[in-house]
């Protein structure tokens, strides 16, 4: 049965693990987009991302209702944005320092706290099978959809129109690119900055939840793998555009799928290097995008990575 | 504006305050630089011992756990020296370019990369003379480091490049091209369940050091950090830098070579990171494996960063550190704590000591500034 479908396995394969690999760096890109467009970049989503994972998984453990996990993980990950937020307006506190302060914080607490829910099971978010007209167990598998990524989805949509088209995106733009009009407008700079990294701390927490509750589905210290930093890099990757941190996320995911895919059909060799394309892309993007005299065409403007 | 108001009454001031100012000025501005951070440490312990009061944990038992797992007899002084050793180097992997206001985060990969270098030079080298091979796979390690991180000063001085996100996915690709030589091309045949490259051999293995009993990546990485203080610290290099750090155009105009001072600064930190994984492979490892990346490139950021990017108090901190970490163990053991109880401590004395960072010039008896400012003012009072 599944040699039928030859080396087609791997396109489908590689497109139904995009779409499960990527939802947790859709919702991470999506957060880290809001944070840095008011110029302020946090690195520490990867500490969120994690913690969010755990603390989705034990409620869901603890309460049997997977929703419930995630509604917490979201309020961790802000409370988690919030402390990022709150102090960095503090002046000369260096915001990528503190991202990273907050990494190693977040994953040291989701580590400690997390110890007990290794071994239990919890009940998993639920998916929706828009495979089912097929016979094919491949097609059904890969065109399995979690409703989280549907909400990342039409998340990013959104976001994409309330950037140009709502006050609230106008305020953070002018806040992000400079600061000095914003205030010139009568904006407080920072409690923009601070509820956009709260806010951005929610959707990295949402999609820690992903990472326990669906796609590895379960809790273990190894889930995220640096999945919140390569979100990071993502948004460089996608500049600063939710929709583009859509097709990235799914890019990066499929770059991700790659090498089990082709490890189904016998090829086992680079299975690392597939790992680090998206890495490599980002980077040669950058090189391309920035040059002496120019700093990153299209980042915020308060941006210390502009700077 | 005072001098217009009592030229006579400041000229008067000042045999008084030639003498006893400036020393107490220098004094002054030196406590600062160590009451702050030691002052913001102290808070992170005692959030710590909140921390542990609120789960039922007792802060003093702690105290005493660490103190007799890191640091209360010569094995566990040995145990906390090893594990400082990788951390003085991937430490001034992020205070160098720090210096020049770059935040380097790419530590891991320099050491992954520079442990492996000297791995994949050492079985060519079989049977040559120790003296010559151990620099020879010293070198290719820190050369593998120095290209490295000198890529990302490369990239940020001459493209605009971001450092601290260049640093990063440099790291990663580093990580990710390590385990694909190490499972691939240079993976020793006989390593079957954990995927290692051939073995450097007994003949290139450094020993113990005298007295001490650690191996030798502590004697160099201390003096690894003495010879980044006098260099940045003590040469006009090291001036020029710390100029280019605090303005670019500033220098620039100055005629300094900017993008030299990077590239050189980085790679010489990469250099650095690498020897800490060279030391792993040839005095602890004994081949290049996934252990590499066992996180001393991050927590080497911590330390850096505790020690405020100053190449000497990156031996204490690391030293500090490294006996919390060894004492790791006998937490879990003792108290029944989580391995991860370190991890938070670590993560919650790096948001302090960075929160203190605001407190600079606030204070009046730390800043000379504040002191004549005052004086002025009563001056300027005065003659009114």
């Amino acid at each position: 049965m599944s040699d039928d479908l030859g080396l087609w396995s791997v396109p489908l394969a590689i497109l139904g693990g995009a779409i499960r690999v990527s939802t947790p760096f859709l919702f991470v890109s999506l957060g880290e987009t809001i944070t840095e467009r008011s110029g302020r970049i946090n690195l520490g989503l990867e500490g969120t991302l994690v913690f969010g994972a755990m603390s989705a998984y034990a409620t869901a453990v603890l309460t049997a209702s997977p929703w419930a996990g995630v509604a917490v993980a979201g309020l961790a990950g802000g409370a988690f944005g919030l402390l990022h937020g709150y102090i960095c307006k503090f002046p000369r506190v260096n915001d990528v320092a503190i991202g990273i302060a907050l990494m190693l914080f977040g994953t040291g607490l989701a580590f400690f706290f997390g110890k007990p829910f290794i071994q239990p099971p919890a009940p998993p978010l639920p998916a929706i099978p828009f495979g089912a007209w097929s016979d094919l167990p491949q097609v059904q598998a890969a065109l399995r959809v979690n409703v989280l990524f549907l909400v990342g989805a039409a998340l990013s949509v959104a976001l994409w129109w309330g950037f140009r088209n709502t006050k609230a995106g106008l305020v953070l733009r002018v806040v992000g690119d400079s600061a000095d009009a914003a205030r010139a407008l009568g904006y407080d700079v920072d409690r923009v900055r601070l509820v956009a990294t709260a806010l951005g701390g929610v959707l990295a927490g949402i999609g820690g939840s992903y990472l326990s509750l669906y796609y590895p589905g379960s809790w273990n210290e190894g889930i995220s793998s640096g999945q919140g930093l390569m979100a990071v890099a993502l948004v460089i990757f996608a500049r600063w555009n939710p929709l583009a941190c859509f097709g990235a996320a799914l890019l990066f995911g499929g770059a991700g799928a790659l090498g089990p895919a082709l490890q189904s059909v016998g090829i086992s060799q680079g299975y690392y290097l597939f790992y680090a394309a998206p890495y490599v892309l980002t980077l040669a993007l950058l090189v391309a995008t920035s040059s002496p005299d120019r700093v990153l065409a299209g980042a915020p403007g308060e941006l210390s990575l502009s700077k | 504006m005072v001098a217009d108001a009592a030229p006579s009454k400041l000229a008067a001031d000042r045999p008084r305050a030639l003498t006893s100012l400036p020393l107490r000025a220098w004094l002054a501005r030196r406590l600062e630089a160590l009451a702050i951070p030691v002052g913001a440490a102290l808070v992170g312990f005692l959030l710590f011992g909140l921390f542990l009061i609120a789960l039922g944990k007792s802060p003093l038992q702690l105290i005493d756990i660490v103190w007799r797992g890191g640091f209360g007899s010569p094995f566990a002084l040995g145990n906390s020296l090893q594990r400082a050793a990788p951390l003085l180097f991937a430490a001034l992997c992020v205070a160098l370019p720090a210096r020049l206001g770059l935040v380097v985060i790419g530590g891991e990969g320099a050491i992954v990369l520079g442990g492996l270098a000297a791995a994949a030079i050492a079985p060519p080298l079989a049977g040559w003379p120790a003296p010559l091979a151990i620099p020879l796979m010293a070198g290719a390690a820190a050369l593998a480091g120095a290209v490295w991180i000198g890529a990302v000063g490369w990239l940020q001085a001459y493209r605009n490049v971001n450092a601290t996100i260049a640093s990063l996915l440099m790291s990663s690709i580093a990580i990710a091209l390590a385990n694909h030589l190490i499972e691939g091309a240079l993976r020793d045949p006989a390593s079957l369940n954990k995927p290692s490259t051939l073995p450097v051999g007994d003949a290139f293995m450094l020993g113990p050091m005298p007295v001490i009993g650690v191996h030798w990546g502590l004697g160099c990485g201390v003096l690894a950090c003495v010879i980044a203080y006098l260099l940045m610290d003590r040469t006009t290099l090291g001036f020029a830098a710390r100029i280019a750090g605090g303005n670019v155009k500033a220098a620039q105009i100055q005629g300094l070579p900017v993008g030299r001072l990077i590239v050189g600064f980085t790679a010489l930190g990469g250099a650095f990171a690498a020897l800490a994984g060279y030391f792993e492979v040839a005095a602890v490892q004994g081949n290049a494996n996934g252990t590499l990346a066992a996180g001393y490139g991050y927590t080497g950021i911590l330390v850096a960063f505790l020690a405020r990017q100053n190449p000497l108090a990156i031996m204490p901190v690391a030293f500090l550190l490294g006996g919390i970490e060894a004492s790791s163990g006998l937490i879990q053991r003792r108290m029944q704590l989580p391995d991860a109880t370190v991890l938070v401590l670590e993560g919650l004395l790096f948001l302090v000591v960075l929160l203190s960072e605001t407190l600079y010039g606030r204070f009046k008896p730390f800043n000379p500034h504040l002191w004549t400012e005052k004086r002025e003012a009563a001056a300027a009072g005065g003659a009114a």
